[in-house]
């Protein structure tokens, strides 16, 4: 089966994002850009199946600005066939990735489609529910495990409480929990070999889908700071101060 | 101009989400409707019914929405969307599943976990694991949001609302329940619990964990994870409090054996007080905390527990 994976450019999970001075939006400017850590576990879980057997081919695609090649580049050094890159410099919305990828699901009909629970940039967590809807595929998100059983796939769904299992009908959506697997690194031969694999490039107007804006970013705003707290001496101080002080408990 | 609250539910007992979803959805300014599908919806709908600004309950009783799958929830929402003009859910990890579907299916975009209500198309919510507040206008004739119920209180009682039954439903039949492995617990829901202490990486064992169990039964907490312990197998995932985990804003945080990354602060940095113990001085945590205790934790919590 083919399986096409949408990956993300986002900050590197590691920078603590900044807000610009105008309010307008957090600053990218010089800041280290990596693999949004959810879609590399997508990525790893293709690759898995491709390795079982199970996957022929696995496409690893990304929607955004030149930069983002970088990122597919990644994904063909850890194990992708090809690549696709949906090139746009606008900011794009969920609802505008899902059905620029829907267009794409119509021309490469992948059996499945592997994507990030969320990115860890917008935090929106929608892009595979809304993919799912527009392709009416079943979807089975935040994955911890994935089973391909014929014409249907078992996922096991990290949910509040615990966890759910769901046979979904193939073709299937499904989105990756930090649980599904552990990425590998690419290897320095892989890295170079990556260079020759295709990467394909289309422009995103060229797909047909409307792009206006659905959503206005009024401002960004550093979140409410709290107040530096004090260091206590022992237990009795601090099960003193949480008594009479904070009065918590 | 008229809201339509998803209930979240265990087919049972409405969970606290729900209420505190209705008091966001009652900053809107519109009349409410709650929807509730699943089975054994009779109290549910009683207890619905009687929270404050509920107009009306509509019921879906129907083994097709017991497990609330995100296609046949997403179809029922959708089958009576023509009447609303904001849709909203709480942000679980079920409102999280089925949303997006709707939102697509509607051709809207989703405002995601927002915790803040400016008006009735304007919404603040985190980004960047929590590291910057967006405000952001829907531009939609229809709002498709989901709430994070941690920044919101428990809404107050009324007399109750009209309930009514929902009739057809559609099984699209996309997918099927195959299993359910819930974590038992005696003590309080994470998410909705008082007081929650967590333990990380420094509790170095699963086993270990049992030192929380006496400070956790005298403080009636609920006892959560960083992703650290999780990810080496001490605890189970649904304990996890993080970016990816649970969302928790308690009165009290206990964080034990934490450092303080990123992913575990956008999970509990709205806790009212956060208490730190950890053996580094340098620990981030240490930042955000206001009592820190800068010791072993496998001294201190036994004391901790003998002192409360």
């Amino acid at each position: 089966m083919k399986v096409l994976v949408p990956i993300k450019r986002v900050i590197d999970y590691n920078v603590k994002a900044r807000v610009k001075a105008d309010n307008s939006d957090v600053d990218l400017a010089n800041v280290k850009m990596a693999m949004n850590p959810f879609c590399e576990i997508a990525i790893e879980e293709a690759i898995r199946l491709k390795e079982a057997g199970t996957a022929t081919e696995v496409i690893a695609v990304t929607i955004g600005a030149k930069a983002a090649q970088e990122q597919l580049r990644t994904a063909l050094a850890l194990g992708a066939d090809k690549a696709i890159h949906i090139e746009t410099d606008e900011k794009l919305e969920s609802l505008h990735i899902a059905k620029l990828l829907a267009k794409l699901v119509e021309q490469e009909a992948p059996e499945l489609v592997i994507l990030g629970k969320q990115s860890i940039d917008s935090d929106n967590n929608q892009t595979g529910q809304m993919l799912a809807a527009l392709t009416k595929r079943s979807q089975g998100t935040f994955a911890s495990k994935v089973d391909i059983n014929g014409n249907t796939v078992s996922v096991t769904r990290e949910v509040d409480g615990g966890l759910q299992t769901v046979a979904l009908k193939l073709p299937a959506i499904v989105t990756t929990d930090l649980r599904l697997n552990e990425p590998r690194y690419a290897s320095l031969p892989n890295i170079m070999k990556a260079k020759r694999k295709p990467l394909d490039v289309i422009a995103a107007d060229s797909l047909g889908v409307d792009l206006t804006p659905r959503v206005e970013l009024i401002k960004v705003e550093e979140p409410a700071k709290r107040s530096g707290g004090i260091i206590v001496e022992d237990v009795a101080q601090l099960v003193e101060k949480l008594k009479t002080e904070a009065k918590v408990i | 101009m008229k809201t339509l609250v998803i209930a979240e539910h265990d087919n049972g007992a409405l969970k606290p989400e729900t209420s505190k979803t209705i008091n966001a959805a009652s900053k809107l300014g519109f009349d409410i409707d709650v929807l509730i599908a699943g089975t054994k919806l009779g109290a549910m709908s009683e207890k619905a019914a009687c929270i404050e600004g509920v107009t009306n309950v509509l019921t879906s009783d129907n083994t097709l929405y017991e497990h609330q799958l995100a296609e046949n929830m997403a179809e029922l929402v959708l089958s009576i969307a023509d009447d609303y003009t904001h849709i909203v859910a709480s942000a679980t990890t079920t409102g999280k599943n089925f949303m997006p579907r709707v939102a697509a299916l509607l051709d809207v975009a989703q405002i995601s976990e927002i915790i803040e209500v400016v008006d009735s198309e304007t919404f603040k919510r985190p980004i960047y694991a929590g590291n910057a507040i967006a405000t952001v206008k829907s531009l939609d004739n229809k709002k498709v949001i989901t709430v994070r119920a941690s920044s919101f209180d428990l809404q107050n009682e009324q007399s109750p609302a009209n309930i009514s039954a929902l009739e057809a439903a559609n099984d699209v039949q996309l997918s099927d329940f195959v299993s359910v492995e819930q974590t038992e617990s005696e003590r309080p829901e994470l998410t909705a619990a008082e007081v929650v202490i967590s333990g990380g990486r420094g509790m170095q064992n699963g086993e270990n964990f049992a030192l929380l169990n006496g400070i956790a039964d005298k403080l009636g907490a609920a006892i959560g994870a960083s992703r650290a312990a999780v990810d080496a197998g001490f605890v189970p995932n649904d304990m996890q409090v993080g970016q990816t985990g649970k969302i928790v804003a308690p009165n009290l945080y206990i964080a034990v054996g934490i450092s303080g990354a990123i992913q575990h602060l956008a999970g509990m940095k709205d806790s009212k007080v956060i208490v730190a113990i950890n053996k580094d001085p340098d620990a981030p945590i240490f930042q955000v905390a206001d009592y820190g205790l800068v010791a072993d934790l496998f001294d201190v919590l036994p004391q901790l527990e003998n002192a409360l």
